[in-house]
């Protein structure tokens, strides 16, 4: 407590990084998965091999990765991008198979009825099929969440500012309060924002909380 | 993709394929890590999590447990017990035991529960004891996820064992932590290469006998999940 | 007006639901396509909203072929009510009703405005409105569907065994209430059943379907059960057996006697 009372401007500062990096990544996971995971569940031919290549994807180490994709893309070492990238494919391989079982978690008597009355193919993705995916989607971006806060921590051992700084410098200078504030930090941020999600899923899906209560 | 070449180079070059800091060392040395922490969790992950599948006791703590686990940052752990226990691989080999549990205990857990009740009951009502209900039934009609908790599980410490060298002088990740230090970059991809062709291998191995052990244990399963597909 | 010119269906993989079928389905009545599971009766009706495009043979609703017009627009013109409602379950019943004017760019407030009345004419309450349909019983889900059909103010109702998922008593309500709906608002009512009890209740016309829907009478509930044309059909509506009544008098009244030797009604 005496640790963080003298230096909560600084570990102010490293969480926004650690922010800085998650967010943008969690939010380009889903935002790759969800159609991936669509294509996936409609058309077996490719989900098979899809949902493979995105098993395979989430077995690479996570170090030896933020190493590897610099040389491959051309990026520098230390930067945000490398970093995201990372993080994204990560997200993207967690959420896929997900994201694919969510749509197929659709009743089939339902998506019949919305083309029966007349909904066109766009208006059945956006106003049915996704709508109805969004209780299973929300499970998966929670996962998302919570492992990408955690793996940003390992930016820094490639001198990637964010939380994980915490661990390597406290490590590196003895100090267990700064290491201990780290590994607390970062499970807090992820709890609220798991948090976070669970609050949008209630929001964006009412029908299923009220669903339950009828029964 | 400069680095790529140099980094391939790098593992080409035959003075690195000796001595104690030589790649055939340094695999050794990561992959008996792997496997002591593995076997030292699995004994102690796999019996509690098929009593909690067997009793149905206590499955809200495996819930909880395996939430709250994927939040810890591994690095976070290792540092701490760095500090705690000092340089050596007690720290990074007690971390990872640490990691490996929850995995283990969700496929033992998760395997149990899903043989279903009837089936329990038709051996009791035969005449079977509890531990020959454990030992006969439930355990290998849910060897295969069971098997899958112990795939993830290695996968992770197969990883996270990269990350010890943060804190021990053992492993592939040495490569990466040593080339980021000298600024051999050559040295770092080249590390980094080889642990990710590592794991990839271990994932192939393990998903097939995963596979395997879902062909003897669910012979008829086989045919309906390929109808629905 | 609906015909049916020569249509035939075949799926992939073979099966051939429907064989060079014609019809003509007139104006403001009741048709009721009745026939066993597999007899084609659900392709039939899918046809004339193109859920199902025929393998040959065309489809005309006011003498103009389904197939030129545009599959959504078609479908947004033409109530179509499903077994236990076909409600979207992420929708409140409201939302539910006005699904197809919203569709067709209706704004949501002047669609609200007039879902009301339509429950009430479903004989709904309107402070239903706001549950989802997980909330409602069978029964009242089955009235939101058929609101739902009419919001658009179509000519047409498809209905495929609409009824079947509710109890035999809401069952017979819905029946009536169905009736007294087509009087009052004069719709062209296709309807699919396998249940020839009810298909006579609601029938202005029906057609008997036996396998590859091949027609085996048309015509009134009264002809049908009159004269069966073939003993398929008496089969099928069971004169021969269930539907005999006979007369016995007791107490000097005429009680109506039924195959089992139950009495189910007094003759006046």
């Amino acid at each position: 407590m005496k640790w963080l009372s003298q230096n909560w401007e600084h570990v102010i500062g490293l969480m926004v990084n650690h922010l800085l990096l998650a967010i943008p990544a969690i939010v380009m996971s889903v935002i790759i998965a969800v159609p991936l995971g669509r294509l996936a569940q409609q058309k077996p031919w490719l989900g098979k091999p899809l949902l493979s290549f995105a098993t395979l994807m989430y077995a690479v180490p996570s170090l030896p990765l933020l190493v590897i994709i610099p040389s491959v893309l051309g990026l520098p070492l230390r930067s945000s991008a490398t970093m995201i990238v990372a993080l994204t494919l990560y997200g993207v391989a967690l959420m896929v198979r997900t994201a694919a079982d969510g749509f197929a978690s659709i009743d089939q008597g339902t998506h019949e009825a919305a083309i029966a009355i007349g909904h066109s193919r766009r208006s059945l993705f956006w106003k049915v099929n996704l709508p109805l995916a969004i209780p299973v989607l929300a499970s998966g971006v929670r996962v998302v969440v919570v492992s990408t806060i955690a793996l940003v921590t390992i930016g820094a051992l490639l001198g990637q500012s964010s939380l994980g700084t915490l661990l390597t410098d406290g490590f590196q200078r003895g100090i267990v309060a700064e290491v201990l504030t780290g590994v607390v930090l970062t499970i807090v941020l992820a709890v609220l924002l798991d948090l976070l999600v669970v609050l949008a899923k209630n929001l964006l899906a009412p029908w299923v909380r009220s669903g339950r209560a009828a029964v | 993709m400069d680095y790529l070449l140099a980094a391939f180079a790098w593992l080409a070059d035959s003075s690195h394929w000796t001595g104690r800091s030589g790649i055939p060392n340094r695999l050794l040395q990561h992959l008996a890590v792997t496997s002591v922490v593995v076997s030292i969790a699995a004994v102690i992950a796999l019996p509690i999590g098929i009593l909690i599948g067997h009793t149905h006791r206590g499955s809200g703590v495996v819930g909880a447990i395996v939430g709250a686990a994927r939040s810890i940052p591994t690095l976070g752990l290792l540092t701490l017990f760095g500090l705690g226990l000092g340089i050596g691989l007690r720290a990074p080999i007690l971390a990872l035991v640490v990691l490996a549990m929850p995995s283990l205990l969700a496929g033992a857990y998760a395997g149990i529960e899903t043989v279903k009740p009837e089936v329990t009951d038709a051996a009791r009502a035969i005449g079977l004891s509890e531990w020959q209900i454990v030992s006969r039934v439930e355990i290998p009609l849910s060897a295969p996820v069971i098997i899958g908790g112990i795939r993830s599980a290695t996968l992770q410490v197969v990883s996270t064992a990269t990350l010890a060298a943060y804190i021990a002088d053992a492993g592939l990740g040495r490569f990466l932590f040593t080339g980021l230090k000298t600024r051999d970059y050559a040295q770092m991809v080249g590390g980094a290469i080889m642990v990710i062709t590592l794991a990839l291998i271990l994932e192939l191995i393990l998903a097939g006998i995963q596979r395997l052990a879902r062909r003897i244990s669910h012979p008829q399963l086989l045919t309906t999940t390929m109808k629905r597909n | 007006m609906i015909e049916f010119q020569r249509v035939s269906k075949t799926y992939p993989g073979g099966f051939e639901a429907v064989r060079e079928f014609s019809l003509v389905i007139p104006d403001r009545s009741i048709f009721v396509l009745v026939g066993s599971s597999g007899s084609g009766k659900t392709t039939l009706l899918r046809m004339v909203n193109r859920m199902i495009e025929p393998t040959s043979g065309r489809v005309l609703i006011d003498d103009e072929d389904v197939r030129d017009q545009d599959p959504v627009q078609l479908r947004r013109s033409i109530g179509y009510v499903l077994q236990d409602g076909g409600l979207m379950p992420h929708r409140n019943v409201l939302d539910n009703v006005v699904a197809v004017p919203i569709l067709n760019g209706v704004s949501r407030l002047v669609a609200h405005g007039s879902a009301k009345k339509l429950l009430e004419q479903v004989g709904l309450t309107p402070d239903l409105g706001h549950r989802y349909p997980a909330q409602l019983s069978g029964g009242q889900r089955q009235r939101v569907g058929v609101a739902r059909a009419l919001a658009a103010n179509p000519t047409i109702l498809l209905m495929d065994e609409p009824f079947g998922a509710v109890d035999p008593i809401v069952r017979r309500e819905l029946q009536d209430e169905l009736k007294a709906l087509q009087a009052e608002l004069g719709k062209t009512i296709v309807f699919v059943t396998h249940d020839v009890d009810e298909a006579v209740r609601l029938a202005d016309y029906m057609a008997v379907l036996a396998e590859h829907a091949i027609i085996a009478q048309v015509g009134s509930p009264q002809s049908i059960l009159a004269q069966p044309a073939d003993d398929f059909v008496r089969d099928f509506v069971g004169t021969d057996s269930q539907r005999v009544l006979t007369v016995r008098q007791v107490g000097g009244r005429d009680l109506a006697i039924d195959a089992t030797g139950r009495p189910v009604g007094v003759l006046s």
